[in-house]
Parts: structure tokens; C-alpha cells; sequence
């Protein structure tokens, strides 16, 4: 008795009735697409985009060359080189990202004991000559100032949890 | 207008002839290009997608209905790569074998009572070999690409469309017992009636067996296997590009506009109203029968393309199956059915 049931199943397709139901269905709800250059999706505070150099409010950078970035980036993506300020504060003299080798881990950031590398929101950027890649202490600094008053603002909303 | 009649009528056989072709031929190439870019639009949202939308016209993005266009432009710029080793004769007759029958077909299909352009009285067969023509374009492409994967592909294709020739064409014998006919004209004709009038209902398995072999004949999903392109790449034609890529394109969408619209005409009454018969007759008497016909091809097409995007790809011994061990016995004993209802005058059919 199964076997003809399921004969007559098979042989008038309902499953395959059924399935024409479901992409109908589909067809009639609204698509989720996104159009991208248009719209935009919502970026978290704790998104991991492009770096970035803060300063303290005074314009002092914040970085003091520890170098626990460096230690700990698996990618090995971060070059510093330090010294000695006039004033005899440390600093660094060479503050390099390769692009090329990041993989946005953000251990760079979760180490900084001062929250001075930073990831920020910016995930629009291309490079059209090998070296551009490279970010070094200037670009980063001034990505920082540009975003100042939104990298704080993340900082604010993750200070709870972090 | 007598004046053009008489233009008409002086005009030499030929030229009225060719006239005629690009009649049917202009409306159809562009029901070829758009069905492409509705295909892409219908399953992008039974995906949850949109389907393009970016091409348009003068700077309007109008819904990407420029998309068919610029991929015509596209393919048309593209290089022709002839492989090495390749039977360069075979490999560009190839494409317009598949072609040409699918276009040819058209020549006796009656778009109305009085629209056809050539009356054939065995326009079934014609028809009918027509369709089974296309399979040479496919297998002469495969082998003359010298790729193991064309080669593949054609294989498959051949028997895959003899198994469902046979289905396809004891459908038709069914079509054929029930209206005495193998004019199109008159086998749509001796459907008038009304709306249950219409062969689909007598010839009900008939009318699926057709359709579901039209699918399997111009190797659409989920039939595909020809082109398979998660197995053999894109089967028969993996080695075609630009143009040559482009008339087996458009033979396949041609073939499943023909198969759509030669279902709507022998099971869905081609021209005739769907209110005949019913009290609503009078209101949509002013509706020319071509709206009818086109809508019910549209109908079958959506179908195609709905059947595309929900089932997988049948595996290869199930098509196989499916073909000899199904719709072959099917359709053999519904023959004799309809034989018996035709000799008994079943009303309100036969009578």
C-alpha cells in the first residue's frame, strides 16, 4: 500500500508542486538586495576597517612607540622605528602599515595602551601604485584627525565592553 | 489604403514573401533579447534578488531594460575563437543549424484565424521535424569543437532529446486524433468552444508530457545536462565565444518561445478567447486573438524559467527514466484512451 502511495506521489509531482509554490512565494516578497553605491550598509562601532594615528584633544600624538603593536601582529604588517623626542618624550620616527599584509585582526588596537592605533568605520579605498599600500606615520595621523570626532564617539559607545 | 493594397499586391512574390518573415522574424528576436532579461529579472527575485537593473537608456537606468542590448552589443564585438583541431566548416554551420529550425518553425504557425504564413496541411509534421532538427546543430557543434567536454555535452544531448522526441511526438498523435488535423489552423479551430473545450482537458497528461518534454528538448533545468555547467562546463558549446556563443543562445530561448507557443496552441486554444462560450464573450469580443495567444505563450514561458529557478538538475539515468519508463507509457495508453473517447463521440469534446 506505501509503494502505490508513494508511486502516485512520485508520479504526479506534488513535491515538485510544492517546491514550485516555495519560489513563488519568494518571488512576490521584496528583494533584500542592497543597491551598494546608492545604499549603504549600517557599520557597527566595532568595525575593523582602515587605520588610523589618534592625538590627545591638545594635538599630542598618542602614540609612545611601546611597540606592543608591532609584537603582536600576526601578519606582521607593522614596522616602527623610535627614538628619543627633542623634549625627551618617546616617539616614533617611522610608523608603517603594510595594507598588503593587515588582516584587520585588530589586535593592534585591543593592545594599544594608550588607544592611539585605532581601526576606523572607512571601508572605501583603493591603491593604484605598488608602495601605496604602505601607510605610513603621516597618512595615518591624518586619517586620525579627519575621523577624530567619530573614533572617539566609537570609543565612547565600546567603553562598557572593552 | 486601396492604393497601398494594390502597392501590396504588385510587389513581386518574393519580396512580399521576405516582407512577411520580417514581420514575424522583428517581433520575435526582440521577444528573444527581452526573454533573457525578464528570465534574469523573474529568478533574481524568486532569489530574493533583483536581476539587472543598471543598463538603461540616455542616462535612464529604466529598470535595466537596456541589458539585452548591451549584451547583444557585448557578443557581437567579442572574438570568434575557432580551438585548434577544430572542423572549422562544422563548428560555424553548427550554430545556425540550431538556429534555423527554430525560426523556420514559425513559418506555419497561425497567429490568427487568418495570419499564417504558409497554410500547410501537415503542419503538425513540419513542425514537428523542425523541432527534432535542432539536435544536429548541437551534435555537430560538440564534435566539431574537439574538446572532450563539447563532445560530452552533445552526447548527452542527442539521446537525451531522441528519448524525449518520442514522448513529444505521441503527444502530438494525441493532439492529431482529437482534431482530425494536421492543419495548426484547424486543429485550433476544432477546439472552439469554450474554455473546457480546449484540448487540455481531454488530453490533460498529454498537455504535461508535451510541455515537460519541451523543456527536455531545448535542454532547459531542470534537463540541462547538455550544458551542465557544474559538470562538463557549459557542454556542447564550452568552446564557442562572441557571436557564434550568441546564436546558440538565441536558438535555445527561440526554441523555448516556440515550444510555449505550440503548447498554448494545440492544448490551450491558441487565438481563441478564453471567454468564448460564457456570458463575458460580447464584453471581450475587441480583443484581437493575437493578445490571447501571446498571453498564453507567456504563460509556458514564465514556466520555463519558474522550473529554472526551483529544481536541481535531474541526474542523467533519471532523465533517462523518466523518458522510456514514464511519459512513453503514458502516453501510448492515453492514446488509445483518446481513440476511445474520439470513436464513442464523447460529448462535449467529440461530439
Amino acid at each position: 500500500m506505501k509503494r502505490v502511495i508513494d508511486y502516485i506521489r512520485s508520479l504526479f509531482l506534488f513535491e515538485l508542486l510544492r517546491g514550485l509554490g516555495l519560489t513563488g512565494r519568494y518571488m512576490l516578497s521584496r528583494p533584500f538586495t542592497l543597491e551598494y553605491p546608492e545604499e549603504k550598509a549600517p557599520v557597527s562601532p566595532r568595525f575593523r576597517g582602515l587605520h588610523a594615528l589618534r592625538r590627545y584633544p591638545n594635538g599630542e600624538e598618542r602614540c609612545i612607540a611601546c611597540k606592543l603593536c608591532e609584537a603582536v601582529c600576526p601578519a606582521l604588517a607593522i614596522t616602527i622605528e623610535a627614538e628619543p623626542r627633542e623634549d625627551g618624550s618617546r616617539r616614533t620616527t617611522r610608523y608603517d602599515i603594510d595594507l598588503f599584509k593587515c588582516i584587520f585582526c585588530g589586535f593592534c588596537e585591543e593592545s594599544c595602551p594608550v588607544d592611539s592605533i585605532v581601526e576606523t568605520r572607512i571601508y572605501e579605498y583603493h591603491f593604484e601604485n605598488r608602495g601605496e599600500q604602505i601607510m605610513t606615520k603621516g597618512k595615518l595621523l591624518a586619517i586620525g584627525d579627519q575621523y577624530e570626532e567619530q573614533l572617539a564617539a566609537d570609543r565612547a559607545a565600546q567603553a562598557v565592553v572593552r | 489604403m486601396d492604393g497601398l493594397i494594390a502597392f501590396w499586391n504588385d510587389l513581386p512574390v518574393v519580396v512580399r514573401v521576405l516582407l512577411k518573415i520580417v514581420v514575424i522574424m522583428l517581433p520575435l528576436m526582440l521577444m528573444v533579447a527581452y526573454y533573457t532579461y525578464l528570465e534574469r529579472k523573474v529568478i533574481g527575485h524568486m532569489q530574493v534578488r533583483m536581476g539587472p537593473n543598471r543598463v538603461g537608456f540616455f542616462g535612464f537606468r529604466m529598470l535595466g531594460l537596456g541589458q539585452p542590448i548591451a549584451d547583444a552589443v557585448k557578443l557581437m564585438f567579442k572574438e570568434i575563437i575557432i580551438p585548434s583541431g577544430a572542423n572549422k566548416v562544422l563548428f560555424l554551420i553548427a550554430p545556425m543549424l540550431s538556429i534555423a529550425p527554430a525560426l523556420a518553425a514559425w513559418a506555419v504557425f497561425p497567429f490568427d484565424a487568418e495570419w499564417v504564413l504558409a497554410d500547410v496541411n501537415a503542419g503538425l509534421l513540419y513542425v514537428l521535424a523542425l523541432t527534432s532538427l535542432g539536435v544536429y546543430g548541437v551534435i555537430i557543434a560538440g564534435w566539431a569543437s574537439n574538446s572532450k567536454y563539447s563532445l560530452l555535452g552533445a552526447m548527452r544531448s542527442a539521446a537525451q532529446i531522441v528519448a524525449y522526441e518520442i514522448p513529444m511526438g505521441f503527444a502530438l498523435v494525441g493532439v492529431l486524433v482529437a482534431a482530425g488535423s494536421l492543419n495548426l489552423r484547424e486543429i485550433v479551430l476544432a477546439q472552439q468552444g469554450s474554455l473546457l473545450h480546449w484540448f487540455w482537458l481531454p488530453l490533460l497528461p498529454m498537455f504535461m508530457i508535451y510541455f515537460v518534454s519541451g523543456v527536455a528538448e531545448t535542454n532547459r533545468a531542470p534537463f540541462d545536462v547538455a550544458e551542465g555547467e557544474s559538470e562538463i562546463v557549459a557542454g556542447f558549446h564550452v568552446e564557442y565565444s562572441g557571436m557564434t556563443f550568441a546564436v546558440f543562445f538565441l536558438a535555445e530561448y527561440a526554441n523555448m518561445i516556440l515550444i510555449s507557443a505550440l503548447t498554448a496552441l494545440m492544448f490551450l486554444g491558441g487565438w481563441l478567447s478564453p471567454f468564448q462560450g460564457t456570458a463575458l464573450e460580447g464584453a471581450f469580443d475587441w480583443v484581437p486573438g493575437i493578445v490571447w495567444l501571446l498571453g498564453k505563450t507567456f504563460l509556458f514561458m514564465f514556466l520555463f524559467l519558474w522550473f529554472r529557478a526551483t529544481f536541481p538538475r535531474y541526474r542523467y539515468d533519471q532523465i533517462m527514466r523518466l523518458g522510456w519508463k514514464v511519459f512513453l507509457p503514458i502516453t501510448i495508453v492515453w492514446i488509445v484512451v483518446i481513440g476511445a473517447m474520439k470513436v464513442g463521440q464523447l460529448p462535449w469534446w467529440f461530439d
